[in-house]
């Protein structure tokens, strides 16, 4: 029964997408469309082609590793794609000509750019997130995911619309707005996958075995709940024709500046913060071996972060044609936020400190504190920089990108990479890493190349806002635009090395986790998992 | 749910007594310096949104009691500016500027406010240096080698109106054909020889030969006989080493073919008519004013 109602919706999607193939206005949206018929109707196929034989029983019992296996493998292979286009950009920026004439229009740095974003955040912070959200949340709940295969859904839908989404940029989709490029049709999709993704997520919680929800899992399902919301109403549009991918959003002028932006604030908020102090309250007590340090912190820095970071937003539009009273509540959301977010990183330390030893034998620990370090870092820096006086120095400055790399190199890089090595041992049920040393050289590589990233932009960022406000005795501007781009030069050469390094680190990684699945011993006596009790 | 029994070692906080995965809690208290710097940030965050607008109620939001906002600071401090400057533009927008080399200061005050401008509003099309973008149809305005003419007339002229744009009427205005349609390959071969020749360059002298009645026939009356240009219709001299577009074969050969359209904006609404002086003044004084 089941499997016929499977048909029938494959065959109809496949079906629709034909014609919406047949009827595209225009490239990608056919390319989008056929990439849907033959991803549904390959699925049909395969659907009918099993349904003649015998049903495997599946494994009920036990942890549902198989699509926490496929998303550490995303994670690392997106990482590497996404640092790769992040080191080419930075390239384009210190040397324009490396934007080929014939390639314009597809390669060019402003198509790139969302492609870095997106792959970086999407594609590698986005497998992170789901690949240790299900890991995390069946360990702690010690039941199975909820849902049988729709976890496995959930890992490949989510792909397909980083597929999608990336070629689309490639080939010019986008409806403008940052981190939310993607037009119309794709973000349908992102819907469906999401609401499969709180579902699983969910049902497991509900299904728990143990009494109380785990701090990990509460972060978790904010995460997941809040970007639902932030998707939904940020990307309100209206297509312009069924068969094309374009579409005009919903909210007018200001108002829609203010959506994107309490969108694209609450994505840092919940997606590069909230799902990622997640990931910090499981792994780091695991690998320290540690109990968390305070668990009434941790409560009252969660609550208060939720509470707090919703209201934000406007401190990306201070000085704008938002209304001035807007900006002075995101700006003062901001500055109380810094204390709630420092409980994350208090903990976090806390929680390593009596396993201070351990810094020098473990570079996955070394990793894991420089993480927190970098997140305590970098928020203090935003709240910093949300103040008014502040901001008129540093908004649309390279300062603004420094304070993005070091919360998103320092804090999800360094939490993401110190996650994939404790899994990728236990998943693949191995003794060991294969190599320690070489993840020594990968965190000495990542906490330079972050360094000479950070330092360099800061460097560039105050320079350049310093020479935009320079006025001469009759208030006239002292320096061209240009005069600031040939400035900063020297810091872009800095910044692409900086991102070759972190690249370099991140390859490392994927060659000692791959040596470490095809070389190293299976763990002996065999620990299958089974949900606890 | 589980629950430990592991003993706390000794001067060990207590934990919670629930544990996940075997991870534990420890019941410790919120850190008092957090707490208070939490707590001074909120009273911080009160206070200024009493001073500054921020609360929205049901028509306005409140104003704050500094009654301080974005737009009335901008206004100030060009005010501010303008009301610094106003004598010195007045007495620009007065002056004759072909004598304003007699009034130190005004010329001082004119340069450097003319610099400024140049650098905000020019600089990406002529360069930070005024030294334009060679062979890409953006002139350098620092020699003596002039399209439209290099007297300070002629500049403020070009400044204010602009070249063949399509929103002042009065921009400056002229147009090469294409020939590309009335010759044949051949014959542009032909001219394009002798346009190499009239500039002293290697050329195929047989051709040039022939291209020099095709020449005189088509372009003769914009360029000049002998390539001396004519600044009445903007069309460059040909005579010199100095190119708009360039001088090599292929982009000779492609300016005659498709002709070109170098445009610039009009500046008269966009700068206030002293800065149209002053910035008509700096590149003036640049080197190659007449
Ligand atoms: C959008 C690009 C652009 C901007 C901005 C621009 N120009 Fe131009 N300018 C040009 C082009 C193109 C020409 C040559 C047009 C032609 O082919 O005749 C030109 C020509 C000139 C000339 C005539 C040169 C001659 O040899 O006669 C002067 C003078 C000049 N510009 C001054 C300025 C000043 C001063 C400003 C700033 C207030 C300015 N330009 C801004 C594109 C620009
Ligand atoms: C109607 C007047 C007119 C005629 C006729 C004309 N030109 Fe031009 N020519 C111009 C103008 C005006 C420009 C500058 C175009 C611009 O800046 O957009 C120009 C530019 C050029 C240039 C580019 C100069 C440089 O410095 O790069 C060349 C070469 C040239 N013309 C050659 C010719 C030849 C050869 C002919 C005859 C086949 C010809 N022109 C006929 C007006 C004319
Ligand atoms: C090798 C490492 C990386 C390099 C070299 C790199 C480089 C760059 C460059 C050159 C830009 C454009 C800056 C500009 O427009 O001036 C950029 C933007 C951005 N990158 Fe990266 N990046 C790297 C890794 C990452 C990671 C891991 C993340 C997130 C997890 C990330 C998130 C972003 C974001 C959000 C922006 C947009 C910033 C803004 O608009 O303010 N990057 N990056
Ligand atoms: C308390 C926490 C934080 C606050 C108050 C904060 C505040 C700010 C401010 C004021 C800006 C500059 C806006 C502008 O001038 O345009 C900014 C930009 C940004 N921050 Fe933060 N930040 C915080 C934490 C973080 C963290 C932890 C990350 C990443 C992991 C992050 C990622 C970003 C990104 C991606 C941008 C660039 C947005 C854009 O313009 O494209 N922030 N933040």
């Amino acid at each position: 029964m089941w499997d016929y109602l499977k048909l029938v919706v494959l065959g109809l999607v496949a079906l629709l997408a034909a014609i919406a193939a047949n009827y595209a206005r225009d490239f990608p949206f056919h390319l989008h469309m056929l990439l849907f018929m033959v991803a549904a109707g390959g699925l049909f196929l395969w659907t009918l082609r099993r349904m003649e034989e015998p049903r495997r029983v599946p494994a009920a019992s036990g942890y549902m590793d198989g699509p926490v296996r496929a998303g550490v493998i995303a994670t690392a292979f997106w990482g590497v794609v996404g640092f790769l286009v992040g080191v080419w950009i930075a390239a384009q920026l210190a040397w324009p000509g490396l934007n080929f004439h014939w390639a314009e229009g597809y390669l060019n740095f402003g198509r790139l750019r969302p492609l870095h974003t997106s792959a970086v955040i999407f594609a590698f912070g986005g497998n992170a997130l789901i690949a240790t959200s299900f890991y995390v949340v069946q360990r702690t709940s010690a039941a199975r995911l909820w849902g049988g295969n729709a976890a496995w859904f959930v890992f490949w839908g989510y792909n397909f619309f980083i597929v999608l989404a990336a070629t689309g940029y490639v080939l010019g989709v986008t409806q403008s707005k940052e981190y939310a490029e993607p037009e119309w049709y794709i973000d349908l999709w992102l819907t469906i996958v999401w609401v499969v993704y709180l579902a699983v997520f969910l049902g497991t919680i509900m299904n728990r075995k143990e009494r109380h929800i785990y701090v990990a899992n509460w972060f978790y399902l904010s995460f997941i709940v809040t970007i639902a919301m932030l998707h939904l109403v940020n990307n309100a549009a209206l297509p312009v024709s069924v068969f094309g991918s374009k579409s005009v959003i919903l909210w007018p002028g200001v108002q829609d500046a203010m959506i994107q932006w309490w969108y694209g604030h609450n994505a840092v908020g919940f997606f590069l913060t909230a799902g990622f102090l997640g990931m910090m309250y499981y792994f780091i007590p695991k690998q320290a071996e540690r109990p968390v340090y305070s668990y009434k912190l941790s409560i009252i820095h969660f609550w208060a972060l939720i509470f707090l970071y919703i209201w934000a937003g406007p401190h990306h539009l201070h000085y704008t044609a938002l209304p001035d009273w807007a900006s002075t509540l995101g700006m003062v959301f901001s500055v109380m936020l810094w204390m709630p977010s420092w409980g994350g990183m208090i903990n976090g330390l806390m929680t390593l400190s009596g396993a201070w030893d351990k810094l020098r034998t473990d570079p996955i620990i070394r990793m894991m504190v420089v993480s927190v370090g970098f997140y305590g870092m970098s928020t203090f820096e935003g709240p910093m920089m949300s103040i008014r006086a502040v901001n008129s120095l540093s908004h649309y400055t390279d300062w603004t990108i420094g304070h993005v790399h070091s919360g998103a190199l320092g804090w999800n890089g360094m939490i993401t990479f110190g996650a994939l090595y404790f899994l990728v041992p236990r998943l693949w049920n191995r003794e060991r890493l294969y190599s320690l040393a070489l993840v020594s050289w990968h965190f000495w590589l990542a906490t330079i190349g972050i360094v000479l990233y950070a330092a360099s932009m800061w460097v560039t960022g105050i320079m350049e806002g310093l020479m935009w406000r320079e006025v001469d005795a009759q208030g006239y501007l002292v320096n061209a635009f240009a005069d600031t781009v040939a400035a900063k030069f020297p810091m872009y050469v800095v910044r692409a090395i900086g991102g070759l390094l972190f690249l370099t680190g991140a390859c490392i990684m994927c060659y000692n986790l791959w040596k470490t699945v095809t070389s190293v011993g299976e763990k002996r006596p065999a620990a299958t998992a089974v949900p606890a009790e | 749910m589980s629950t430990t029994d592991r003993k706390p070692r000794p001067g060990e906080p207590e934990t919670t007594g629930h544990e996940w995965d075997g991870i534990e809690e420890y019941n410790n208290p919120l850190p008092a310096w957090w707490l208070w710097i939490f707590y001074a940030t909120i009273a911080w965050s009160v206070v200024y949104t009493v001073l500054y607008p921020a609360w929205p109620l049901v028509q306005r939001a409140t104003g704050g009691t500094l009654g301080w906002s974005t737009r009335a600071d901008v206004a100030a401090e060009i005010a501010r500016f303008e009301e610094r400057n106003e004598p010195l533009f007045a007495r620009l927008v007065a002056a004759d500027l072909a004598d304003i080399g007699a009034d130190d200061e005004l010329n001082r005050f004119a340069v450097s406010a003319g610099a400024s401008v140049f650098r905000a509003q020019c600089s990406q099309c002529h360069g930070a240096g005024a030294g334009g973008v060679q062979a890409s149809g953006f002139p350098n305005l620092l020699d003596n080698e002039w399209l439209w003419g290099g007297s300070i007339d002629d500049i403020l002229l070009t400044v204010s109106h602009g070249i063949r744009n399509e929103t002042d009427p009065d921009a400056r205005y002229s147009q090469m054909p294409a020939f590309g349609e009335m010759l044949t390959a051949e014959e542009i071969e032909d001219i394009v020889a002798h346009v190499r020749r009239l500039s002293s360059q290697s050329h195929d002298a047989a051709r040039a030969a022939a291209g020099e009645t095709l020449y005189l026939d088509n372009c003769a009356s914009c360029h000049g006989e002998a390539g001396e240009g004519d600044r009445a219709q903007g069309a460059p001299a040909l005579d010199n080493a100095i190119w708009l577009y360039g001088g090599s074969e292929a982009a000779i050969r492609h300016t005659i073919t498709y002709s070109r359209w170098g445009v610039m904006p009009a500046f008269a609404d966009r700068l206030r008519e002293a800065e149209i002086r002053a910035v008509a003044l700096y590149v003036h004084q640049l080197g190659g004013g007449e």
